[in-house]
């Protein structure tokens, strides 16, 4: 009774952000590019709590020789290894943890920090001619949105993983789906029992008809046959024979 | 297998997983139990390709799949032990990529070097041949600064302990290091404009100091510090003549293939160069002002050269089992 298996391993590249990179276990792990306007926007936060931590050392400057000495080395230290000492201890500085953002190696480890280093000296070739225009540039016109810095270190910024609450069909009693029905078609009705809570209820109906309107269901019974169905390939049969 | 069964076999090894993920999250290490993480990792891998074979719900895909990337990130976290890797740094890698690049590190060195001696000399025959790079205001601070009337030759501000001036070498001299590493991914172009320009501004400046009388103080002055410090920015340069090397000529690999090549050696010379520069920086700030009779300051330079041909030549030979 089984359709066809397709091989849902390697689906066709998407037409989308989401890179696959496949790791020595054989699987293959999904990495969403960030693009230019939320690593824009990590940028802007990470130059304030700069300022801020310019700001906390002004004090210093209060013990003169020694304090100026300091102060000058915090300030080499904040210009050019703020964002890799963060970026190696915690995988993004602060500004792109606020916007969900990470740094990893192209093979999806976290960076390191030869390539953490490298992708925060060529900073400055980004930078130029002024406000991070070439890298602007650059990430406009690569697929995966990497500035000079991220070509030559192979790193890639990516958006985090958003937890991804999961529920379970929500009918009690299974029905067997029509054994026509192919993988790409089951994988459908096991998506939607799983969204169907987040949807309003026209919405819900409408998109549940597509399947079971040919066989005469409309209406508010047609989410709760998807569901019923979903409820099968989940868990069998309702006197639990495997079908 | 129905999904449900399938979620029930597991959920021992899942529950597991998590708690071993969460104590790695939190750096709380305990080798022993660590050890089953690598085989629980692999198993729970396969538990995420047979649930997308076999078409399980999107949600448990996504909640393995989730699962296992914090696995990956875990189990391929690098290892960060920064004394040790400056310390291999310094006696073997280092000193190795300086042989192995000896090509574009001669031409940084000749991009500094030789528009310095030939701006040197020119200023020293024509006094006003510097004022083609600075101006009136900033000569006149120049030369004030090395005027052998003055207690502290070569301090902007005399007041300053050494301390301060450690400070500011180091910010600016590793700036400038790292800076015309950087420029040099543009086609090696960006390195050249500021080797050359360092060379035709140090130029200049000994030329004229020497040319006004002030290099009594002036050589002295930069004679300890010189060799680490000059050196340093060439090879820093030269770096970034690598960068711009692998995107002129890089052989039989793509562009982007050979630039990630050169960028990790480059990456090496970088680091080397910055550590000789915070050394140049500790010698500028606490000997060269200092005042040590000026034939023991010329011997020091004369040392400094001598020690740094001699680590270039033979630091880290020999095989690696050693």
């Amino acid at each position: 009774m089984d359709a066809p298996r397709r091989d849902i391993a390697t689906p066709p590249p998407p037409l989308d952000t989401l890179r696959l990179r496949e790791t020595p276990e054989g699987i293959d792990l999904g990495l969403r590019v960030a693009g230019a306007v939320p690593r824009a926007l990590a940028l802007a936060l990470d130059l304030l709590i700069r300022l801020g931590l310019y700001l906390l050392l002004l004090p210093l400057l209060a013990l003169a020789d020694l304090g100026v000495g300091l102060a000058l080395l915090a300030v080499f230290a904040i210009e050019w290894f703020y964002p890799v000492v963060f970026e190696v201890w915690r995988g993004a500085t602060p500004g792109k943890r606020a916007l969900g953002l990470r740094v990893v190696h192209e093979d999806a480890t976290p960076v390191g920090l030869p390539a953490s280093t490298l992708r925060n000296l060529l900073r400055t070739v980004d930078f130029l001619p002024a406000g991070y225009a070439l890298g602007l540039v650059v990430s406009l016109a690569d697929p995966d949105f990497r500035r000079i810095g991220d070509l030559a270190a192979a790193t890639l910024v990516v958006h985090d993983d958003r937890p991804a609450p999961r529920r379970g069909p929500a009918s009690t009693t299974g029905q067997r789906p029509p054994p026509e029905f192919d993988a790409d078609t089951r994988a459908a009705i096991l998506a939607f029992a799983e969204r169907a809570p987040a949807l309003a209820e026209a919405r819900r109906i409408e998109l549940a008809e597509v399947l079971t309107a040919p066989r005469g269901v409309r209406g508010g019974a047609a989410p709760a046959l998807i569901t019923a169905w979903a409820t099968w390939l989940d868990r069998g049969a309702p006197d639990g024979r495997a079908a | 297998m129905r999904q449900q069964r399938f979620e029930h076999q597991h959920a021992a090894d899942w529950a597991r997983y998590r708690t071993l993920l969460e104590q790695l999250e939190q750096r709380r290490r305990r080798g022993a139990e660590l050890a089953e993480f690598p085989g629980l990792h692999r198993r729970v891998c396969a538990h995420y390709a047979l649930a997308r074979t076999r078409g399980y719900t999107p949600g448990l895909i996504a909640e393995l799949e989730q699962l296992v990337r914090r696995g990956h990130a875990q189990l391929h976290r690098p290892t960060l032990r920064l004394g040790a890797r400056a310390l291999q740094l310094m006696a073997r890698d280092f000193p190795r990529a300086l042989r192995r690049h000896a090509a574009p590190l001669w031409l940084a060195a000749a991009l500094l070097f030789v528009p310095m001696a030939a701006m040197a000399l020119g200023a020293y025959h024509d006094p006003g041949l510097i004022l083609t790079l600075v101006d009136a205001e900033q000569l006149a601070e120049l030369e004030a600064l090395y005027d052998p009337a003055r207690d502290h030759p070569g301090q902007v501000r005399p007041a300053d302990s050494d301390l301060a001036m450690f400070g500011f070498y180091v910010r600016n001299n590793v700036g400038i290091g790292f800076r015309s590493f950087a420029a040099g991914v543009l086609f090696g172009i960006g390195s050249v404009v500021i080797l050359v320009f360092n060379g035709l501004f140090i130029g200049a400046a000994a030329g004229h100091l020497s040319a006004i009388g002030h290099g009594i103080t002036f050589w002295p002055f930069v004679s300890g510090h010189a060799p680490f410090e000059l050196s340093a920015i060439a090879i820093c340069g030269g770096a970034g003549l690598l960068l711009g090397k692998a995107l002129f000529a890089p052989g039989r690999l793509p562009r982007l293939a050979a630039l990630r090549v050169n960028a990790r050696d480059a990456l090496v010379l970088v680091a080397g160069a910055a550590l000789m520069l915070v050394g140049a920086a500790l010698i500028e700030a606490f000997w060269s002002a200092g005042a040590a009779p000026v034939a023991v300051k010329y011997a020091v330079g004369a040392a400094g050269w001598t020690l740094l041909a001699l680590y270039i030549a033979l630091a880290g030979r020999g095989d690696d089992a050693s």
